[in-house]
């Protein structure tokens, strides 16, 4: 009896370039079958799901909900393994400042700030978008087995995320302002970094992402 | 904690082949430009940034699976540059698994193109590369054509249009030092860094570790690039941050 592959579907609702996702996920795991996908059915089949995001979240908060992503969002979460990266975490909490206001799916209590509006960040003139590597401070959760506390991940966001419950924050950093990286719920983990180009160590959340039963 | 600043290797690419050289101690095709990338991704390259210096449109489709043959081995940001020209060839080099692409020339033209792809793709994924040459005293002006084509821009004015229009970098390059080793024209550097508040790459004159760190600390960038230095073995990627880190210059050294 030939044994099932893992699934793992990277949800693609039309906004950006998921080839770099698509091809480290394949690449930390060549026997778990990854697709690219907006199929709801496929999605919702998949053994693991990820969320990637990248531009602006008024649009990709439409075209998720012009395609039906926010709902098929809602069952993956409670039903297994769900990754958010980048917009895709953003997308995830309730409220963004980013195009004058947009309402998030609200999986996460908290909001979506921008940088440049802080005084912190005026003060130090610090440039806008926060882009490179960064040092994550964690919380413990399967996904960083292995990986060094205060290991640097790749970065490019002019927003950022403010947590409304501490519970739910699994990795910390730091840029003029405090903010959040990574938030964590059940089976759901979102981080604000790019893992998909974060060389070793993105690498190995990924890893882990795939190995994880969803389970805290 | 706090956001390290970045060495960027930098290779000449011609229908899919690296040029000008390139030297690594126990590789055979030297022009190999997955074999490079994934040396300089080994010895720590926050990021990898390819010049595609092809001329013909045909050629150009090489490059293209070039970009995907990286994008497939290679897990650090990857920036394309040379040749682009419209949104449809933003559009290839991102499908193909570029994270930004870098547009010079085709900017001085057409700077709706930076407003447009910006819009379409995020400021994230568009770098503006600006070629400037000294003209007087604290005055530099924009050149086009590999440096041979003055346009009568300064150059500092010039980056903060482009950063209205939505840019989300800037990748200056001193035409007076490209390949002259004598170290980044700081002047240049300094004055367009602090006039944007976009990150800002110094490009061209590296001959020494040493300039890199002048590169950061007095010329004010966020990330600096360099070739030769490290296409001849002179230096690898991780002894340039392990300098730039003595020299007090936050690093990823992991």
């Amino acid at each position: 009896m030939a044994v099932m592959s893992k699934r793992c579907a990277v949800i693609d609702y039309g906004m950006g370039n998921l080839h770099s996702a698509h091809g480290a996920l394949q690449h930390v795991a060549p026997d778990t079958e990854v697709l690219v996908t907006r199929d709801p059915e496929q999605i919702l089949s998949a053994d693991h799901v990820v969320l990637p995001g990248v531009g602006a979240i008024r649009d990709c908060m439409a075209e998720m909900r012009a395609q039906g992503i926010d709902q098929v969002v809602e069952e993956v979460r409670r039903s297994k393994p769900l990754l958010g990266i980048c917009v895709g975490l953003q997308s995830m909490l309730q409220h963004s400042a980013e195009n004058g206001g947009v309402e998030g799916m609200g999986l996460f209590a908290g909001e979506v700030k921008f940088f440049a509006e802080q005084p912190e960040v005026q003060q130090q003139q610090l440039k806008v978008p926060h882009m490179g590597w960064n040092q994550v401070q964690q919380e413990a959760h399967p996904l960083w087995h292995g990986i060094a506390d205060n290991s640097r991940f790749y970065f490019v966001h002019s927003y950022y995320v403010e947590a409304g419950d501490p519970q739910q924050v699994m990795g910390r950093c730091h840029y003029g302002v405090s903010f959040d990286a990574a938030l964590a719920q059940d089976n759901v983990f979102a981080v604000q970094f790019h893992p998909e180009k974060s060389h070793n160590a993105g690498l190995a959340l990924l890893k882990n992402f795939l190995a994880w039963d969803g389970q805290a | 904690m706090a956001l390290a600043k970045r060495i960027i290797p930098c290779l000449d690419v011609d229908q899919g082949r690296v040029v000008k050289g390139v030297n690594f101690v126990g590789i055979r095709d030297a022009g190999d430009p997955v074999e490079i990338a994934r040396r300089y991704n080994d010895q720590g390259a926050d990021e990898i940034t390819f010049l595609d210096i092809t001329a013909s449109h045909e050629g150009r489709e090489t490059t293209v699976h070039m970009v995907e043959a990286i994008a497939e081995q290679v897990f650090i940001p990857l920036t394309v540059g040379g040749g682009i020209r419209e949104l449809a060839d933003i559009r290839r080099m991102l499908n193909a698994g570029a994270d930004k692409v870098s547009i010079n020339s085709a900017a001085v033209h057409n700077p709706e193109l930076v407003q447009q792809a910006s819009d379409k793709f995020g400021a994230q994924c568009i770098v503006v590369a600006i070629d400037a040459k000294q003209v007087g005293e604290h005055k530099w002006e924009i050149f086009t054509h590999g440096g041979r084509k003055p346009t009568g821009i300064d150059a500092v004015e010039w980056a903060q249009k482009m950063a209205q229009l939505g840019a989300g970098e800037i990748l200056l390059t001193s035409m007076d030092r490209d390949g002259v080793k004598t170290g980044f024209d700081l002047g240049v550097t300094r004055a367009i860094s602090d006039a944007v508040s976009i990150p800002v790459i110094a490009s061209g004159g590296v001959g020494n570790l040493d300039h890199l760190v002048e590169g950061v600390q007095q010329g004010g960038a966020d990330a600096v690039l360099a070739a030769s230095i490290f296409h001849f073995g002179e230096y690898t990627v991780m002894q340039a941050k392990e300098h730039m880190a003595a020299a007090g210059i936050e690093m990823r050294l992991d």
